[in-house]
């Protein structure tokens, strides 16, 4: 189907690979992708797919605005930690930025006893869960190992290394299974979040073969930011990632990943599915990295402005807000309000990051274990003698 | 806390030392908010701008546009209490409330221990994310010095007599009786079987009795520690009578200097290109059996100069050279092209001086001089001072070819292999051909990939069909 051949709103018929072929905004990707929110502010009310599923939303006014909120304080964090790294209070920050409504829309689709598996760029995710917005400061300040409890929050630690968390979150979630809690609506689900480049890497491909074999009650979700650092993704995959899952034997979909309607309606489903014993599902969020890939990386050198330009028309943003307008389920009251009380938020982050106590090198034996070892205890007990061998060490 | 705040270039990208001022966004007066950009720096990994860290007026630019500033060295000084009068510009002043609360080192004024951009004396500043000023982290705190701190006791308890005076490094202790496996590092004992030594009957001088390399080398030797050995070793494979040994001088340790220089300093990058030449071979006839030719000798590197030369004429940018001293390309409209000999004394490389002035004919005759003069013996330093680009013909060695080196001070160097009858596609068909390879190796400071190969192209274009390329470029 030739791209933009079809109006919105007529029945599309079915496109070959179980994507969708709705292009509403002119904006998909060849293939289509599923959206309910398009660019400027149009909400699609449902979509249907090629195998007959369809999506949709019907929140509430409050529920509506409670998205918009995550979205601008997400943003808004993720400035004050950019900025917070420029002037040398971080070592390095991974920014979020142009990919938060793929990361709020599959956050809040988390229940409660749900299990997710992020990279180290999941800030909008770790927020949905509840966790405190500072905890991944401390990590990037070097201050700590990323402070909160996994199990308490349902969110695993971030985890630098490319893929490998695919593997643990696979593990984790045969596990689920073992328990016997898959298999009815309240039961658990598993969510692994990595990136586009990281479907090169062999741990990825490995957790599709388990989690398609072993029937793991998870979903796979790809943020598909078009850069794995600086290679573009026509150095990744000859065909859509999302169908690469069909080669694994399980459903695979794309989604317009700076829609956070869309991000949410596919992520709820597939979390579902996977909880009721269906199995995992691949999503690939089709999403833009607006920034750099960390804060030591120079995107100018890799990508042409123009192609920025094209993507700052789709930003996540913009269109629920402009969705909120035209409803007139919020005002400018409402945004101004959102925004202060970001930027307060954002203020007081900043204050608790600078009041940051250095720890004391030796804590650093504390959390290789849960209990005590003769060897780390022992080697805790040098290194500590060591650091007392020195003038003015404190001890 | 003092009203006057420094703000220190940080450490952009994890483990970079330096950063240059693109651009200033503020000038000296200007109030500005926290997290308005104020300055662009790049880096060796990123062009950046960085964000106010305080809102407040600007009173200092440290360092204009242009200056490459170290990582933690002041760039901006911000007032960030304004409103509150005039300061003196140079004493940070620290109000009594705020030296009450938070001010932890009023002896030093303003350090602010663990505050990043805290400013501090001695140029020493306070840092806490993973990197420190240059000076600073070079230097540690110093070990709590106690007697008891000196490695000994544990040593040989067999010889506390020996250990006791640590300070005399140069004496070996007597030989320590020993009861455990003889200690030495794996590639001593390594040594030691390769040598034919038995490390149990050596008297170790390192480190708590440990055989060391010297040890073995001596014991080797015939050392006086070394009892007489078993003859019945096996045939020795290690045999100074069947060594030679040559003293490094002369040439071959000019050439050995220049080599490790060049090598590892400019950073080389090699191309390779196989050019049919059968057209240049028979260009080479006909110059031949022209009357202007007749006394010379001419061999195919006439023609590989000449191309060099024409290349060089459409790029100049590779006859250049990297000064580090001054900071500049130096970039130069001669060309002294060096020829690699090979001597009785070693490698050298004479040059034709202005070589791009030369006829066709003046070349060859230049060419001819230098050899003869190499292979005599008598080149002069002068004929060796002030190459600008080097050809090697391995080629007279049957060699295809190679990745030479750079000479010191130069770009560009070619490499030109031997020349054979080779199955080659021509017109359609397959032919037997006359073809070589080309090596060129080039600074890659100066030169990138796409100059590099175009130099090279052009090289093998002329070497291809020689008339048409000098009817095309001259």
């Amino acid at each position: 189907m030739a791209k933009g051949e079809r109006k919105a709103g007529g029945k599309p018929p079915a496109p070959a690979d179980g994507a969708v072929d709705r292009i509403p905004g002119g904006d998909a990707p060849a293939g289509g992708f599923v959206q309910l929110l398009t660019p400027d502010g149009e909400h699609l009310g449902s979509v249907t797919t090629a195998d007959g599923t369809t999506y949709s939303v019907d929140f509430t006014d409050e529920e509506y605005r409670g998205f918009y909120r995550d979205l601008v304080t997400v943003r808004r964090l993720d400035a004050e930690a950019t900025a917070l790294q420029r002037q040398g209070e971080l070592g390095i920050w991974a920014s979020l930025l142009g990919q938060e409504a793929a990361q709020v829309g599959s956050g809040r689709a988390l229940r409660q006893q749900d299990m997710a598996f992020p990279t180290y760029r999941e800030h909008g995710v770790l927020y949905c869960r509840g966790i405190d917005p500072i905890m991944p400061f401390g990590l990037f300040r070097g201050v700590d190992q990323g402070g909160w409890d996994a199990n308490e929050h349902k969110f695993n630690g971030y985890t630098i290394v490319i893929g490998s968390q695919t593997l643990h979150a696979t593990g984790y979630a045969m596990g689920v299974t073992m328990d016997g809690k898959t298999g009815s609506p309240d039961g658990e689900a598993v969510i692994a979040y990595f990136g586009d480049g990281a479907t090169s890497q062999g741990e990825v491909n490995e957790s599709f073969v388990w989690a398609g074999v072993f029937n793991a009650p998870m979903v796979f979700f790809c943020q598909n930011n078009q850069y794995a650092i600086s290679e573009p993704l026509e150095r990744q995959t000859r065909i859509p990632l999302y169908r690469r899952a069909a080669g694994y034997g399980f459903p695979g979909i794309r989604i317009d990943g700076n829609d956070v309607l869309a991000s949410y309606a596919v992520t709820r489903a597939a979390l579902d599915n996977a909880r009721n014993g269906q199995g995992p599902t691949l999503i690939e969020a089709y999403t833009y990295r607006m920034g750099a890939h960390t804060s030591s990386d120079d995107p100018t050198r890799y990508r042409i402005a123009s192609e920025v330009e094209s993507w700052k028309a789709k930003d996540p943003i913009a269109r629920v807000k402009a969705f909120l307008a035209k409803q007139q389920v919020a005002d400018a009251d409402f945004f101004a309000e959102v925004d202060e009380t970001a930027r307060k938020l954002a203020l007081d982050l900043r204050e608790r990051v600078l009041a940051m106590p250095d720890p004391q090198p030796v804590t650093m034996f504390d959390h290789v274990y849960p209990n005590s070892s003769p060897e780390v205890d022992a080697q805790r007990k040098a290194f500590d003698e060591y650091h007392a061998s020195f003038e003015g060490s404190g001890h | 806390m003092s009203r006057i705040k420094e703000f220190n270039l940080p450490d952009l990208g994890e483990g970079l030392t330096e950063g240059e001022i693109l651009a200033w966004l503020v000038k000296v007066g200007d109030t500005i908010e926290l997290n308005q950009p104020i300055v662009e720096v790049e880096t060796a990994k990123a062009a950046v701008e960085i964000p106010a860290k305080w809102a407040g007026v600007v009173t200092k630019i440290h360092h204009e546009a242009g200056i490459t500033v170290e990582v933690g060295r002041p760039i901006i000084s911000i007032d960030t209490d304004p409103g509150a009068g005039p300061v003196s510009p140079d004493v940070p002043a620290p109000s009594a409330e705020s030296l009450a609360a938070v001010e932890v080192a009023p002896a030093e004024g303003a350090v602010e221990p663990g505050m990043i951009g805290g400013p501090a004396p001695g140029g020493r500043t306070a840092v806490l994310v993973g990197y420190g000023p240059r000076e600073a982290s070079a230097k540690r705190r110093p070990r709590i010095s106690t007697p008891s701190a000196a490695p000994v006791a544990v040593t040989a308890p067999a010889a506390p007599a020996v250990v006791a005076a640590p300070s005399a490094p140069a004496v070996p202790p007597p030989a320590p009786v020993r009861s455990g496996p003889v200690l030495a590092k794996p590639p001593v004992r390594k040594l030691a079987r390769d040598l034919g030594v038995d490390l149990a009957v050596i008297n170790g001088t390192g480190p708590l009795g440990s055989v060391t390399r010297e040890d073995v080398h001596q014991a080797a030797a015939g050392g006086a520690t070394q009892p007489a050995t078993a003859p019945t070793a096996p045939a020795a494979v290690f045999d100074a009578s069947r060594e030679q040994r040559i003293p490094i001088k002369g040439v071959r340790k000019l050439t050995a200097e220049n080599m490790v220089a060049s090598a590892f300093t400019a950073p080389h990058v090699t191309e390779f290109l196989t050019v049919d030449v059968t057209r240049s071979m028979k260009a080479l006839e006909k110059l031949k059996a022209r009357r202007e030719f007749a006394e010379l000798r001419i061999s195919p590197l006439l023609l590989v100069a000449k191309a060099v030369l024409l290349a060089v004429e459409r790029h100049p940018m590779v006859n250049s050279a990297w000064s580090a001293a001054t900071n500049e390309i130096v970039v130069k409209e001669y060309v002294n092209l060096g020829i690699a000999a090979a001597t009785e004394r070693g490698l050298i490389v004479p040059n034709v001086k202005d070589a791009g002035r030369l006829s066709l004919r003046e070349l060859a005759e230049a060419l001819n001089g230098l050899v003869r003069t190499a292979k005599a013996g008598k080149t002069s330093p002068a004929d060796m001072a002030h190459g600008t680009l080097s050809i090697t013909n391995v080629g007279v060695f049957g060699i295809d070819t190679g990745t030479p080196i750079l000479p010191p001070g130069e770009s560009a160097i070619l490499a030109f292999g031997a020349i054979r009858p080779t199955p080659w596609v021509h017109k359609g068909k397959i032919k037997v051909r006359q073809v070589t390879t080309l090596g060129l190796s080039f600074d890659h400071r100066i030169i990138d990939g796409e100059l590099g190969s175009k130099f090279l192209r052009d090289i093998g274009d002329f070497l291809g069909d020689p008339e048409a390329a000098i009817l095309a470029w001259t």
